[in-house]
């Protein structure tokens, strides 16, 4: 701190607008976090998307505690039901009640959806800041993310599922275990996008003024990212969130079609989704139940994320 | 470099001596480097303590290359910048960073200049964050006290700022890089993108804080009329290389170089009769590449006086007077003077 300037305010204003008096109140700035949740409230599709997210999660959650039918059950005499009053979904084909298959299902398809994109997310953004931002590692990393999308996920998926199954249920337990290995799975092999979008938009936004002005004040790299580039990629981010659960939720259900996931008596929305289809013709209903839970959480999650991205952005808050 | 004599008589604040940027082609399957965009070729002035002086050129002709390069925001490829007794082209990256809050810059586009997630109040207090261990009250109060100083209502502090006007953002960034108190100040052409009306006030304030503050300021300008109002000494560019640096008055009223002859003969006079009889020097051409700068004088092609020298020899800065300088073969200076700025 040199000697002059140290107090500005000891001097008189200068010929600006309004100086304040030296007494007026200086009250702090409204909370972001408030202004936030008031322009989310303002986005009618984000509110419907939340309210239809919470209630799915609410149902998955404690709809089992009062649907107390067994998921498992096994009722040969009354498969193929239609809904009924014991049955509101009906059953399958070998007598589960479907009610309690889907709602026992949600549980791991969104917790294998949400931690999947979440993964995928962090690698993504990750990968995408550190190669946009510093020239060196651009090269490499970028190769790196052509050599994953380059990949066949399939037979990849199969290789990882060989080797590491055993050692995961081992660690987990069987069911944690398949937990584990599908959401590292699905993470491990769907960051590519997210990578490649997040590091055209560091590209320029590292160009920007404010970026030099932040360097002109010797900001240090990783306070420059934290505070003036990932809050300017958050938009992209946010679109690739929304987009990757619904992405993880098939990729699972495909997993356990090809009898890579879970096992196939543990219900998950994909599970049941591909059970039905071999029944589509007699009981289209059947496909009908699953498909629309995946549906819903896809589209409020995209409602949400739309509301949100709007929400964080200042400039079309003010409106 | 003998200390030249075109230096003020006091002991400069900010001197530059035969600074280079130079920007790599790369080209090529391999990219391989093969040639390079002079944009700063050799640049030597000082700037004393309280000064401003004026850096004027037209576009491109690496003004802002300068400026950055003062501040290591682009690395200079030669050349030695020191601000009071510090290094700052060799300074490691911490001791840099312990240099920063002595100088600071204003920016061009006060839109750009500005992180449109961040409000006013974390705008002017992130040097505050970086440099200081102040607590958040007494933040809050510094960074209120720098909105007072530039002329803005302390109300605004919780905005963003595209809620702002072009000359409002502008002093957001005058607050912000008045923050860490610094002696020194590159200002990029900080009207260039306001309206005219809103230039005389940014400038007005600028030379209020420089009396209060006691700032030393590099102003970058394309404006000749503004530097003319601001500017104490002014130093015209071509082409990555200084032609030539005088005081303001003297320069305006009697140009050396035949390229800032042309320069202000472009300048319109207020007086209706003097503008009737003004006489403008039209240069003809574009100005040459700085990849593939002309042999000599590098205002050579273009220039209304030119010589057969001139596209052969290079012209030394010649010393004509006391704090002016000029690198022209039509000008001869004192024998055996100093030399300064371009060789």
């Amino acid at each position: 701190m040199t000697d002059a300037p140290a107090r500005p305010a000891e001097a008189a204003g200068p010929g600006g607008a309004s100086p304040p008096a030296a007494g007026q109140t200086r009250k702090p700035p409204a909370s972001p976090a408030a202004a936030v949740w008031r322009q989310f409230r303002s986005h009618t599709g984000a509110v419907v998307g939340l309210t239809v997210f919470a209630g799915l999660v609410v149902a998955i959650l404690f709809g089992p505690l009062v649907w107390t039918v067994d998921p498992q059950l096994i009722d040969i005499r009354a498969r193929n039901l239609g809904p009924t009053w014991a049955h509101p979904f009906g059953t399958d084909q070998l007598g589960r009640d479907l009610l309690a298959r889907v709602l026992a299902g949600g549980r791991v398809s969104l917790a294998v959806g949400v931690t999947a994109m979440l993964l995928s997310l962090t690698v993504g953004t990750f990968v995408g800041v550190v190669a946009g931002y510093f020239h060196r590692l651009d090269g490499p990393l970028m190769r790196l993310t052509d050599l994953f999308l380059a990949l066949p996920v399939l037979p990849l998926l199969l290789v990882l599922v060989m080797f590491f199954r055993e050692p995961l249920a081992g660690a987990f337990g069987p069911e944690m275990g398949t937990f584990v290995l599908i959401v590292s799975a699905i993470g491990l092999t769907s960051w590519m996008q997210t990578a490649r979008i997040v590091r055209g938009d560091v590209l320029v936004l590292k160009e920007r003024e404010f970026v030099l002005a932040s360097r002109s004040i010797g900001t240090p790299s990783r306070r420059m990212i934290t505070r003036h580039v990932l809050p300017n990629v958050m938009s992209p981010i946010m679109v690739s969130a929304t987009l990757g659960i619904a992405s993880a939720i098939i990729t699972e259900s495909a997993l356990s079609f090809l009898g890579l996931g879970f096992p196939p008596d543990f219900p998950t929305w994909g599970r049941l989704l591909f059970d039905a289809i071999d029944y589509i013709r007699d009981y289209p209903e059947r496909v009908m139940w699953p498909g629309l839970a995946i549906s819903l959480v896809v589209l409020s999650v995209n409602y949400m994320g739309d509301g949100l991205r709007d929400a964080l952005d200042p400039r079309i808050r003010g409106r | 470099m003998a200390e030249p004599s075109a230096a003020p008589a006091a002991a400069p604040l900010v001197s530059v001596r035969d600074l280079k940027v130079h920007f790599p082609i790369l080209s090529g399957v391999f990219r391989r480097r093969t040639g390079a965009v002079r944009a700063v070729d050799g640049v030597s002035f000082d700037i004393a303590a309280g000064e401003t002086l004026g850096l004027v050129g037209e576009s491109g002709c690496g003004k802002s290359t300068t400026g950055r390069a003062m501040l290591r925001l682009v690395e200079p490829t030669a050349g030695t910048v020191r601000i009071g007794d510090d290094d700052i082209t060799t300074a490691p990256p911490g001791h840099l960073r312990r240099l920063r809050p002595a100088m600071q810059m204003v920016f061009q586009d006060p839109q750009a200049s500005l992180n449109p997630r961040m409000t006013v109040m974390d705008i002017i207090a992130e040097p505050l964050d970086e440099h200081t261990r102040l607590s958040r009250a007494e933040k809050r109060d510094k960074v209120l006290d720098l909105m007072d100083a530039v002329g803005l209502s302390a109300d605004f502090a919780g905005r963003y700022p595209h809620a702002f006007s072009g000359g409002q953002r502008q002093r957001i960034g005058i607050a912000r890089a008045l923050a860490l108190n610094p002696r020194f100040i590159v200002c990029d052409e900080p009207i260039a993108a306001l309206d005219v009306s809103i230039q005389a006030q940014v400038v007005n304030l600028l030379e209020d804080l420089q009396a209060r503050f006691g700032l030393t300021y590099l102003f970058i300008s394309h404006d000749l009329s503004m530097v003319r109002h601001i500017a104490d000494r002014v130093a015209v560019m071509y082409l990555g290389h200084i032609v030539e640096i005088a005081p303001r008055d003297d320069l305006f009223a009697a140009p050396l170089h035949p390229y800032t002859e042309a320069l202000l003969s472009a300048v319109p006079e207020h007086d209706p009769a003097a503008e009737a009889t003004r006489q403008r020097i039209i240069l003809t051409g574009d100005v040459p590449s700085p990849a593939r700068p002309p042999a000599g004088c590098a205002f050579s092609t273009r220039c209304p006086k030119v010589q057969p020298v001139c596209r052969t020899t290079a012209p030394a800065t010649v010393v004509t007077a006391p704090g002016r300088a000029v690198a022209c073969h039509l000008v001869a200076g004192p024998a055996a003077a100093g030399s300064v700025g371009a060789s």
